[in-house]
């Protein structure tokens, strides 16, 4: 079952509240997904954790009915790009 | 710990480098899986893989032992490492051949 691209963000923001979301559609078929999510909140967290704090966020919808989504986490200002 | 867990726990224990996977390394069924043995076999160090479609418990276990929601992921000696977003990350900065050289060092 795919999902919006507007629910992921909001849902990522409604966890990370200073989370600024950057979401593309891959494939143009509403599955496969990329993201950038900057958030201050971050900060001091390994890669791993950050990629866990926006799993969390999607509660449990990663890897089950969002099978595809490249994640690419930062804190603002931050260390590349 | 279950079954499954033990089972993870010495199949990272006992691999310097291993990679759980959707498929082979000659035959990888997904396209997150191949790009995470392409990066693997760009390194040129040695490495194990588990196909976790042989293995429902493993398939399973692998998401809760890590805290970690999809496949492929990476271990270096026995450290989480990430999945393939973070393997390609950590690729183009370098620090993915360090961590892998120092641990066969």
């Amino acid at each position: 079952m795919p999902m919006r691209a507007e629910d992921i963000e909001a849902m990522i923001v409604a966890a990370i509240p200073d989370a600024r979301v950057e979401i593309r559609d891959l494939a143009g078929d509403g599955d496969h997904y990329a993201a950038r999510v900057v958030s201050e909140s971050f900060a001091g967290m390994n890669r791993v954790r950050q990629h866990q704090a926006v799993y969390a966020a999607l509660k449990g919808k990663m890897g089950g009915e969002l099978h595809a989504l490249q994640l690419e986490t930062a804190i603002p200002s931050g260390d590349h790009k | 710990m279950s079954d499954a867990k033990e089972r993870i726990d010495a199949l990272v224990k006992s691999n310097d480098v291993v990679l759980f996977m959707k498929g082979t390394a000659l035959f990888p069924q997904c396209g997150f899986s191949s790009r995470a043995v392409a990066i693997l076999d760009h390194l040129g160090s040695k490495y194990e893989t588990v196909d976790v479609l042989q293995d429902q418990e493993i398939r399973q276990g692998i998401k809760e032992y890590s805290d970690w929601p999809t496949i492929p992921q990476l271990y270096v000696k026995g450290e989480f490492v990430g999945g393939s977003d973070i393997m390609m990350e950590m690729f183009e900065s370098g620090e993915l051949q360090q961590l892998v050289d120092a641990k066969a060092a």
